[in-house]
């Protein structure tokens, strides 16, 4: 201890200036931590205000109707009976039609963005498709519905009634009225819409794989070819599935492409070429209509039902894109 | 963040050499050790820094000689899992007591990067953002404080005409005594200099060095360095770490001629590290 | 080489050309639809420009007209939406970026930020709605600007976060060794060197909400006249361009087209602003 107190004390008279400048610091270090860790927490609370909210706004549709709401084709509003069924048929088939098309067109654009184009080209054509994403849904809507539609109603469906509805199994697919409107109008509009996410999302992953690793392969003699499918895509499996999967979110949640072409009908069909429904347009269309409590409470128990769905697609996609750049931070 | 009082003491470190200084250290750390994440990065360092004197550490990658300068000034503070205990006297006080106000250490004791570091903003403002913060000056008054800390800097003839250029115009030797010269511009009394010239080329790196034998006469200064050559060079006094220890310390002419432990000889004539 | 391996390599070759040929056609694929969709949208759009479009009311069925209501409260509430969700959004990056590193409940807001920032948009619409609309009693130009601004806060919380994460960490400590406190380093000093990115971020932020249709819904619906009060109903470009495409009236497809072309030109120009800030400002982090 005394040699302890052999350490000059620190001197009072000298440290009172530095000492309140000090505490006004620290004062408003701390204020200023505690705004920032309030607005971080906002984000959470965002979300899971979103998802408690409609839980709630959807409650009454959920005790009225109980599990059943899930399995009913049932859309009546005069005598006030409404079912899920319908609306989560048309997201899920529109959506996978979407991504049937922009899964392997999306890989392409990666590959050629990556490998195959001379350098001058890959700037160009990737800020062009990235363009693409940035053009707001209501335009590739309308596109849909007055350039797009035409051209299914009067080439695409008779071609496919004529050609495929014929078919055992699959011409139920495609047999229906030259409306132009359905689902496979709204899956291909969605196509194009979600392709230019899930290629730029390729494309970056693909980026990430070490030249060394594609030149050692290179330099055993591998075509172009063999490199990107034995080499890049094994390495970036589960963040090519992430990019899938982010794509898949936004084709399953998406509104107004799908509104304006898939003629808002709440008849579970086989055939895709048959207006249907979806649940953002069954909200998009008829929410401001609902002339009552129960109405509205179906409808946005049905938006709770998409928050839910889209919410774990997303997470999954998150999970493997994280996975790649863990991965990364590794080397 | 300190530990029992006992294990302090003030009696001056044990060094090989006879007392290097008369008076007391500028800065000493005594029995200091330093932990993060679970690993101890320094055992139990006791060292003196004398004034107006320039000491050297050196080492191989590892050894601490950076750790140790980074509690100098507590910087080390701002990273969560690292904590050190022993003490650090700054003129007889304990820097790492937490009463010790955090401003008034890092004004009396300025600190430079291994990478320049200017600021995103005007050669100017650089200088006198760290000013504003301390002290309350007319326009006049700063225009003279910025002038002064840019000459003792030996920058000012480069840069008199564009000081409302922005600093990350210039070249990265350039750039590196203006961090020196914004570390200068607030007067402290010790400069820690953390492998200050290892982003540099050879001119610019002779170009510091003289800054450095300059400076000497105003402040007490601390170097890191993997340069032997350049501790050799600029240092007065050189301390060899070696896994977090203090191996040896003295006069630096006699530590590179005759060093006494085996291990500071094997470095020193490059036998590993 | 022997006749085998020589089928072999051929095989190869020939594979590898397919795949090759395939990928341009997927870009050129690609790059069809963006053309097509474009030429009709600024050739339609174009057609139906006129100066009363940006002077006269939306029009009932059948009588002549413009968007200037709806292009006001378009520009009303996407600053609102912008002005509120901007500072919660740097605040909540720069915590992420700054405080949480590393830190579970840090990692926990990122992964939801991340979701938020894909989530649909239609239902954060009807999350405004349950939360506002439905208590206040009426639609309302608040109700829409809160929407928007909860598609604002995500992006502008990643761009921030990314963008603070960028800045070396020396500068911090270069900062901190000074003795300046670390709530000025942040605005001072690492937000000055964060900050053409955290303005992309803002303009990307607006150029989603411009065109952005399907929150508005039902937060804002639609007004038929001018107003500038933001606790009454307020129209806005993309949802007149839904009602009035979905309508069977030839004058009204024709303003719906001028509207599709005026926010295309909007969100194209902000998409060429921000790429041109990043990359007059990509020298400064070397």
């Amino acid at each position: 201890m005394a040699q302890a107190s052999a350490i000059q004390a620190i001197d009072p008279a000298a440290h009172q200036a530095g000492e309140r400048r000090n505490l006004r610091d620290a004062r408003a270090d701390r204020a200023f931590h505690w705004l920032v860790a309030s607005a971080g927490m906002f984000v959470l609370l965002a979300l899971g205000g979103a998802a408690l909210s409609m839980l709630w706004g959807g409650r009454e549709a959920f005790s009225e109707f109980g599990l059943g709401f899930l399995f009913s084709t049932e859309w009546d509003a005069v005598n006030r009976n409404f079912g899920a069924l319908v609306p989560i048929y048309g997201t899920l088939v529109t959506a996978l039609i979407a991504m049937l098309i922009a899964v392997p067109v999306s890989f392409g654009i990666a590959l050629f963005l990556t490998e195959v184009a001379p350098a001058w080209l890959r700037g160009p054509v990737g800020a062009a498709i990235e363009l693409l994403a940035g053009i707001p849904s209501i335009i590739y809507g309308m596109w849909g519905l007055f350039v797009f539609v035409p051209i299914m109603g009067e080439y695409v469906t008779p071609w496919l009634n004529d050609h495929l509805g014929e078919w055992p199994l699959v011409g139920a697919l495609f047999t229906g009225p030259p409306l132009g409107i359905g689902m496979l109008t709204a899956g291909i509009v969605l196509a194009i819409m979600v392709i230019p996410f899930v290629s730029s999302v390729m494309r970056e992953v693909f980026l990430t794989v070490p030249t060394r690793l594609k030149e050692s392969a290179y330099a055993l003699g591998s075509t172009t070819w063999e490199v990107v499918w034995n080499i890049v895509l094994p390495y970036t499996r589960s963040a090519v599935i992430g990019g899938i999967f982010l794509g898949l979110g936004r084709a399953l949640g998406e509104t107004m492409a799908v509104t304006f072409v898939l003629g808002n009908a709440h008849r579970l069909s086989a055939s895709l070429l048959e207006p249907g429904n979806s649940i953002a347009a069954t909200i998009a269309n008829e929410f401001t209509e609902a002339d009552s409590d129960l109405y509205r409470s179906s409808l946005i128990a049905l938006g709770f039902l998409l928050f839910v769905v889209t919410f774990f697609v997303l997470a999954a996609a998150k999970l493997m894109l994280r996975r790649l750049s863990r991965q990364e931070g590794k080397r | 963040m300190i530990d029992a009082p006992a294990r302090i003491s003030v009696a001056p470190a044990a060094t090989t050499d006879a007392r290097p200084q008369a008076q007391r250290p500028k800065m000493a750390a005594r029995g200091l050790d330093f932990h993060y994440d679970g690993f101890r990065a320094l055992k139990d360092v006791s060292l003196d820094v004398a004034e107006k004197r320039v000491t050297a550490l050196i080492g191989p990658s590892g050894c601490g000689k950076s750790t140790l300068l980074r509690v100098f000034n507590r910087i080390y503070s701002i990273y969560p899992g690292q904590h050190a205990s022993g003490a650090v006297l700054l003129d007889g006080e304990n820097i790492l007591d937490p009463k010790y106000p955090l401003n008034r250490l890092r004004s009396k004791v300025g600190m430079v990067f291994q990478k320049p570091v200017p600021f995103p903003m005007s050669i100017y403002d650089n200088i006198a953002y760290g000013i504003r913060h301390h002290e309350k000056l007319s326009k006049a008054e700063m225009d003279v404080r910025v002038e002064l800390a840019l000459v003792q800097g030996a920058l000012w003839g480069e840069v008199k005409d564009k000081l409302r250029q922005s600093a990350l115009g210039l070249s990265g030797g350039q750039q590196q005594r203006l961090c020196i010269a914004r570390a200068i511009a607030l007067r402290p009394e010790v400069i820690l200099l953390d492998e200050p010239t290892s982003a540099l080329d050879p001119i610019a790196t002779g170009k510091i060095e003289q800054l450095i034998s300059e400076l000497k006469a105003h402040f007490t200064i601390a170097i890191v360095t993997h340069n032997m050559q350049q501790a050799a060079r600029c240092s007065d006094f050189t301390a060899f770490m070696y896994l977090g220890e203090l191996v040896e310390f003295g006069e630096t002419e006699r530590l590179f001629t005759k060093p006494e432990k085996k291990q500071t000889e094997d470095y020193i004539t490059g036998r590993f590290g | 080489m022997s006749r085998a391996s020589e089928r072999l390599y051929r095989r190869r070759s020939l594979v590898n050309g397919f795949n090759m040929v395939a990928s341009g056609l997927c870009a050129a694929f690609g790059l069809f639809w963006l053309v097509w969709i474009l030429w009709t949208t600024l050739r339609t759009g174009l057609s139906a420009i006129s100066l009363d479009l940006f002077t006269k009311m939306t029009p009932p069925p059948g009588s002549e007209g413009g968007l200037a209501n709806a292009l006001f409260g378009s520009l009303l509430m996407s600053t609102a939406a912008i002005l509120i969700g901007t500072p919660i959004g740097v605040a909540a990056g720069t915590w992420l970026a700054e405080y949480a590193r590393k830190r579970p409940l840090g990692e926990a807001v990122r992964f939801v930020n991340d979701i938020l920032l894909s989530a649909p948009s239609i239902v954060l619409g009807l999350f405004v709605y349950t939360l506002v609309v439905a208590q206040v009693g009426h639609f309302s130009g608040w109700a829409g600007a809160l929407a928007l601004a909860l598609i604002v806060l995500p992006v502008v919380v990643r761009t921030t976060d990314e963008m603070l994460q960028l800045v070396p960490g020396t500068m911090r400590e270069a900062a901190l060794s000074l003795g300046i406190p670390q709530w000025k380093v942040t605005l001072q000093v690492l937000y000055r060197s964060a900050l053409p990115g955290i303005v992309t971020g803002i303009l990307l932020a607006l150029a989603r909400i411009s065109g952005e249709t399907a929150p508005l819904l039902f937060t804002a619906l639609n007004n038929q006249y001018w107003t500038h009060d933001m606790n009454a109903p307020m129209a806005s470009v993309p949802v007149v361009i839904f009602q009035y495409a979905m309508s069977p009236y030839e004058s009204w497809h024709a303003l719906a087209w001028a509207g599709a072309f005026v926010v295309t030109i909007f969100v194209l120009l902000l998409s060429l602003l921000s790429r041109a800030i990043l990359l007059r400002n990509k020298v400064t982090h070397d």
